[in-house]
């Protein structure tokens, strides 16, 4: 509603190639020239020529023991999709940024095998040979038969655009978060009926083992043991602290979602959808619902006849593993499977367009008295991906905070330095704005050099699993720690949701050597600086002075509430740091900056621009920030990183991450235009929920602009729609009239939250009700009696509709001689294209709405401002308001005061109960309009 | 408009075509009613709607369900359940001074044979009386001695605890149809085509005591009397089905004036009496009569009849003002008069004074295309034979409300909160001033505002 639609120029459709290839050439002189590298069919948004899939897709992998990373599966599972994209390969670069690797296994010292419960990571990284980026998304799941019970996976989002990846990053993490609570859910389902099993095997194996003894006991008389006796005992107690194991194990898998839930952060799976069938009803339960005391998440399965187990059961290697699906229980990977596509379908399309989409979809959630007037509120209510890490953030603020501040007062010595190093290396430069000519990196390159050569002092003995010719950078990562119980998981991530503050281009600029991988990003939750070591680093925080209090203060808006004052100049110290680390890297890349063929680059080079994520965030409290923030937004490619400022606790994590940092003297990277690729053309939603409504927009827009085109009373005809006045389509056949009311639905204002009151097709004779109810109604004529009388109740009840005769062309309603219509409906408009035209019909109607906004709430134009003042003067003001003040001509004024009926009638509408459909109408006379 | 739409638009112009039934066509600037409301509940035809308060009314109908409602919201407040067959008659029964109970009742009668007194303020059934012997075809509340009428077979009085004080001895099977209060403790009740006249007579051993004591019957009505209605201390007017109006003195029950052929107009020579009345009869019954202090007017057959009662003549008619026959009609204040009819609408006349001689007094505004010439004509000759210098009244359609799907059996005026109406499609609709609701809806907006404290800038 909001956004310019033809300004999204990357939304490309068939339809208009065609047209322009069927337009004349222009003249020679006239013509602008063609992309240089255009091929043939070549566009110059066709930047990323060289992956080798064809459109975004989800691709999920394991670790096998026993063949190492392997993919499993990819969605949409359509070869096409993939194409030569090696998957193998793919698979081998995203498992190894696996942070969580150190963890498998249990820790040695205690006494029964212990289940890690680790969270996932979330990673972002670059292949920038294959031409692929993906959001990577690693968890494990728990299997009986695996080294140290886990086996881990990774679900990774490819895009062959990674602005995408960096600007969705936090919906993507959101999206694929569901999807892994979903899978680990159904995963220790499946865990814990495998241990029951083995648990009622091992009861058995006991149970017959005893029996053995006992009988060698009594046949034995010779008053020793014989060997054998020996062995059997052996294997008995064996088996005996086998179970004990298992119990243990069923114990720890069972208390994991009550132990999770006392943290604040953990969101549950929760199906999304009621339609569980009968017997998954049964078992699925939500873990939040059900009491602590009692687990029906994991009742067995009865029927289960124990067998003996081998004394020695046989680790060999040709045991084959279990599959995916074998892993988890049935419902919850289907649900699993259904979650991943519709990210896939969330996601599908351009980023220009994902971006425009959530940009409109969060203004236009907040006009929360207005928005329901044209738009489809359903889709806003539905919490979009970025809103619901929000608001689980929101819920558990309280809690993280005050987790938070405590771990910053603890001391923290566990930090190792080169937990530390990767965090800093990670960090997305950060720079201000007016950095953004190419001197200032410059500036502060001989300064930082230095700062730079710390840092590969410090991370000197601990990266090194890399090799020269393949680099991983990791740009960022969000990195949990470890499954420790006291950890936060994910919902940490949106710590610092500010609004984008300068934020160079040139700042990230980097070049990348030939087949590297570069991690983009990394997330992570709490951890922490460690004092000393921020103390390495005084210059440091001279040279990159913090740019001043209150930007600081809006970046950490939502974490202000911290009460800990110290924590806070923490915070801001920790920032500085962030800063200088930037600053070397830019350092080093300075001289790059300088080539001049860095504007454009040719095609065949691997380019990895280096923009963090930055999701759009304008549900943030403060509304005027975000506004303010989208100059920045806009105009440079790289905007605010969230992240950065998280990436600074990065050192804090317990774990030493695994994969090593790359120098960034090693990788030479540098950034790619900003114009953003597109995978995949055709657009598609950002929200899952409107999925289909895109493409309904699309063609209703494409109807109305035909039907402007056609009927020269068209304008009536609207403003019979936005005057309230119910508008038939008469016709004898259904396409037709269904076509028309189609077109004409997109004027139709809403009258309350459900729906449109459209009814595209009706056979029975109308009455009172129906225009109470309908605003729009598709009719059939009859030549039957029974059409007579439906005929017959139209010209009943004439004066509160017009109708439009589909098959004589004609059009009976009321004259319009106001000026809106013919802005919203000009018959000679240049827009050709459906989905443009209906943005146009909506940004018009979005003007009326606010004109209908002021004019409800403008106090004085509707109560007299004193006691005595007549009724007519405030008549008087009101009309006077309407013509002057807003400038509207005639029968507009009707348009608006409909409108503002409207308001009115929502606003005063009492939660839960709908709105007291009433009829307003005029008694004006009805024209007869021809072709 | 309907030969557009059946014949494809064979008009030339845009303008809505002239008809020859009595219209007012699509702009009616005089009428007030830009909104309405429509009000679900009942499942069958309803055909009774009673004022409870200012702001409250009760609906009844074939349903046997009692809905009470919000004129002013359409809100429905209550949904009263008791009886088993339709409603015969309801009628409110205001709270009385004396009595301990200020929460107004309603009676209402069914077919099952029982009346039941109905709380209005919590919607439960209070009482219920159920030895009737006949089914009770009126209700009558005697505000000023506390008791109240039903008639059916026989007249019962009763008091407010619903005691039994008195009846009458067996009159008619077919029943009381209509009763009226009248001075000196007398009430008049239409009994076929005969007109009883009862005197309540206060007994000798307790104040609650009444006998019941018929005084006169009247037989000058020639067919059954279908309305009854008190004018003033000194008057009522019965209508019978044959078009019989007669004017008759509250004080001594003699027949003041009769109007028995009054629609017989002398200006339809080439109608003839009998016929008509051998041909329909329904054409010429006096559906219902309403009052004011100075004229009567009579819903007969499908017209409209105003009768000066000092004139003792019909000043002003309008011999079809509707498609169908007028079920109920009511004087509204300026001089305003709302009819609604068989054919689902409902009209809203006002009674003017010509000032002109007829044959040029046709206005020219747009109401002449409407096909006003033939009625006001009518009026005009009627009234050319008078003496020429006595007013001349006509009256003029000011609005008409259509959205009834059926016969609109009775309406209730509501003042400036609206008109409630009510049909045989089951449905009630509240007609409402829009220019009013939204000024309203404008004050509940600040009023709500200003209470979320949404006014002040939230920056």
């Amino acid at each position: 509603m909001i956004s310019a639609p033809d300004v999204v120029a990357f939304t490309r459709e068939e339809e208009l190639q065609d047209e322009l290839y069927r337009e004349p050439p222009l003249p020679e002189e006239y013509s602008v020239p063609l992309f240089p590298f255009a091929g043939h069919g070549a566009n110059p948004w066709a930047k990323v020529a060289n992956s080798k899939f064809s459109r975004d897709f989800i691709l999920i992998s394991e670790f096998s023991e026993q063949v190492g990373p392997q993919p499993l599966l990819t969605i949409p599972d359509d070869a096409r999709v993939s194409g030569t994209f090696d998957l193998n390969y793919f698979s081998l670069r995203i498992m190894s940024v696996d942070y969580q690797a150190s963890f498998v296994g249990h820790p040695p010292g205690s006494a029964y095998p212990k289940l890690n419960f680790v969270e996932d990571s979330k990673v972002v990284l670059g292949d920038s040979k294959e031409g692929a980026f993906a959001y990577v998304h690693h968890l494990t799941l728990y299997d009986l038969e695996a080294r140290g019970f886990v086996r881990p996976f990774c679900m990774a989002y490819i895009s062959a655009d990674e602005h995408k990846i960096m600007q969705q990053f936090q919906e993507l993490s959101a999206e694929f978060s569901k999807a892994s609570e979903c899978l680990k859910t159904g995963n220790r389902k499946a865990f814990a009926n495998e241990l029951e099993k083995k648990l009622r095997d091992l009861d058995y194996t006991r149970t017959v083992l005893h029996n053995e003894t006992e009988l060698q006991k009594k046949a034995n008389d010779k008053g020793y043991y014989t060997t054998q006796a020996i062995e059997k005992a052996n294997e008995l107690a064996s088996v005996e602290k086998s179970i004990i194991e298992h119990q243990d194990l069923l114990k720890q898998i069972r208390s994991y979602p009550y132990r999770k839930l006392k943290e604040s952060d953990f969101h549950p799976y929760e199906p999304e959808c009621a339609l569980l069938d009968e017997a998954n009803a049964g078992c699925e339960r939500d873990p939040t619902t059900s009491d602590p005391a009692e687990t029906p998440l994991y009742t067995h399965v009865p029927s289960y006849t124990p067998k003996l187990i081998k004394a020695k059961s046989a680790k060999c290697f040709d045991k084959k593993l279990k599959t995916l699906e074998e892993l988890c229980d049935v419902y919850f990977f289907t649900q699993t499977l259904d979650q991943l596509h519709q990210i896939e379908r969330t996601f599908r399309g351009d980023v220009c367009y994902l971006l425009t989409e959530q940009i409109s979809r969060a203004l236009l959630k907040q006009q929360t008295i207005t928005n329901f007037l044209f738009e489809d509120v359903s889709c806003l209510d539905e919490k979009p991906p970025e809103k619901q890490g929000r608001g689980c953030q929101g819920h558990s603020h309280d809690a993280r905070d005050g987790k938070c501040s405590e771990e910053f007062l603890a001391p923290t010595v566990v930090i190792s330095l080169g937990s530390y190093k990767s965090s800093v290396e990670c960090v997305p430069i950060k720079m201000e704005q007016d950095i953004e000519d190419t001197q200032e990196p410059q500036m502060s390159e001989s300064v930082t050099f230095e700062h730079q050569e710390n840092l590969d002092y410090l991370d000197a003995d601990l990266k090194g699993s890399i090799s020269s010719g393949e680099s991983i950078e990791v740009l960022g990562t969000e990195k949990s720690a470890s499954g420790l119980p006291k950890s936060e998981s994910q919902a940490s991530l949106p710590v610092s949701p500010s609004p984008q503050v300068g934020r160079s281009k040139v700042g990230s600029r980097r070049t990348v050597s030939e087949d590297s991988i570069e991690v983009l990003s990394t997330c992570p939750s709490e951890s922490l600086i460690p004092e000393d070591f921020k103390a390495s680093y005084p210059s440091a925080i001279n040279e990159e002075p913090y740019v001043g209090d209150e930007e600081g203060g809006l970046r950490f808006t939502p974490r202000l509430n911290l009460d800990d004052a110290d924590e806070q100049e923490d915070v801001s110290n920790q920032e500085n740091l962030v800063q200088v680390d930037s600053a070397c890297c830019i350092g080093k890349e300075s001289p790059n900056f300088l080539e001049p063929e860095l504007g454009h680059k040719p095609c065949d080079e691997d380019g990895v621009v280096r923009i963090p994520p930055q999701p759009y965030r304008a549900s943030e409290p403060g509304l005027h920030g975000t506004f303010g923030s989208f100059p920045s937004h806009d105009g440079i490619a790289g905007g605010l990183l969230p992240y950065e400022l998280d990436s600074r606790y990065l050192g804090g994590s317990r774990e030493v991450s695994k994969s090593s940092l790359d120098e960034c003297s090693d990788s030479t990277s540098y950034m790619s235009s900003a114009a953003s690729t597109c995978s995949d053309r055709t657009p598609s939603p950002a929200h899952p929920a409107c999925h289909g409504a895109d493409r309904h927009k699309k063609k209703a827009g494409q109807n109305a602009l035909r039907f402007i085109r056609q009927y020269p009373f068209a304008h009536p005809a609207i403003y019979s729609l936005l005057s309230g006045r119910t508008l038939i389509v008469l016709g004898e056949e259904e396409a037709i009239v269904k076509k028309l009311v189609t077109a004409l639905s997109i004027f139709v204002p809403n009258c309350g939250l459900y729906g449109k009151p459209v009814k595209h097709w009706l056979t029975s004779p109308l009455h009172v009700v129906d225009f109470q109810k309908w605003k729009l109604i598709g009719l059939q004529r009859t030549v039957s009696p029974a059409g007579v009388n439906v005929l017959h109740t139209l010209s009943r009840y004439s004066r509160y509709i017009s109708i439009l005769d589909a098959d004589s062309k004609t059009l009976r309603c009321p004259l319009y001689k106001g000026s809106v219509v013919s802005r919203l409906a000009d018959h000679r408009t240049q827009i050709k294209r459906g989905s443009t035209y209906y943005m146009h019909v909506q940004s018009i109607l979005t003007q009326l709405c606010s004109k209908a906004f002021l004019f409800t709430f403008c106090h004085h134009l509707h109560l007299p401002i004193s006691e005595r003042e007549p009724e007519e003067s405030v008549v008087s003001r009101r009309m006077n308001f309407l013509k002057l003040q807003l400038g509207l001509v005639n029968e507009d004024v009707k348009i608006v005061q409909y409108l503002a009926e409207l308001l009115k009638l929502q606003y005063l509408q009492e939660p839960g109960q709908g709105v007291s459909p009433l009829l307003r109408f005029d008694y004006v006379p009805s024209f007869l309009y021809k072709i | 408009m309907l030969r557009w739409l059946i014949g494809g638009g064979r008009e030339p112009q845009g303008l809505a075509e002239k008809s020859s039934v009595q219209t007012i066509g699509e702009e009616q600037i005089q009428n007030p009613y830009t909104e309405l409301l429509v009000l679900k509940g009942h499942q069958d035809i309803v055909r009774f709607l009673v004022q409870i308060d200012d702001s409250r009314f009760a609906s009844a109908g074939d349903d046997g369900i009692i809905f009470l409602w919000n004129a002013q919201t359409g809100e429905k407040l209550f949904e009263l359940h008791g009886h088993t067959h339709k409603i015969t008659a309801i009628a409110p029964f205001p709270s009385s001074d004396s009595s301990e109970e200020k929460n107004p009742l309603i009676l209402t009668a069914s077919a099952d044979r029982t009346v039941i007194v109905w709380d209005c303020s919590s919607g439960r059934q209070v009482q219920k009386v159920s030895c009737f012997h006949s089914t009770v075809k009126c209700l009558t509340v005697l505000q000023r001695l506390n008791v109240w009428l039903s008639g059916g077979s026989d007249l019962c009085v009763w008091n407010r605890k619903l005691d039994l004080l008195c009846k009458t001895s067996h009159l008619t099977d077919a029943g009381i149809t209509a009763l009226a209060e009248l001075p000196k403790n007398c009430v008049a009740a239409a009994v076929g085509k005969e007109l009883i006249i009862f005197r309540l007579i206060a007994c000798n051993g307790g104040s609650e005591g009444w006998n019941v004591l018929e005084v006169k019957r009247l037989v000058d009505h020639q067919d059954n009397i279908l309305s009854l209605v008190s004018v003033n201390d000194f008057t009522f007017v019965t209508g019978s089905h044959v078009g019989e109006l007669i004017v008759w003195d509250a004080l001594d029950w003699t027949k003041q004036a009769s109007e028995c052929n009054f629609w017989d107009s002398s200006v339809h020579p080439d109608i003839q009496p009998e016929i008509k009345l051998s041909q329909s009869p329904n054409e010429t019954s006096v559906q219902h009569l309403t009052s004011d202090e100075e004229c009567v007017f009579a819903a007969v057959g499908k017209g409209i009849y105003v009768y000066n009662l000092q004139m003792k003549r019909v000043i002003a008619c309008q011999r079809t003002a509707h498609d169908s026959s007028v079920l109920h009609i009511k004087k509204i204040p300026n001089r305003q008069l709302i009819s609604c009819s068989e054919d689902g609408s409902v009209r809203i006349w006002e009674l003017r004074e010509k000032q002109q001689l007829p044959a040029e007094a046709v206005p020219t505004g747009f109401f002449n295309m409407w096909g006003f010439g033939r009625a006001n004509k009518q009026a005009n000759q009627a009234a050319k034979k008078m003496q020429e210098n006595t007013p001349v009244y006509f009256l003029d359609l000011v609005g008409d409300l259509i959205g009834h799907s059926s016969a609109v059996q009775m309406f209730l005026y509501f003042g400036e909160l609206g008109l409630a109406t009510c049909s045989a499609d089951h449905l009630i609709i509240l007609w409402k001033d829009g220019e009013r609701e939204s000024r309203l809806r404008s004050l509940t907006l600040f009023q709500k505002l200003a209470q979320n404290g949404d006014l002040q800038l939230k920056f």
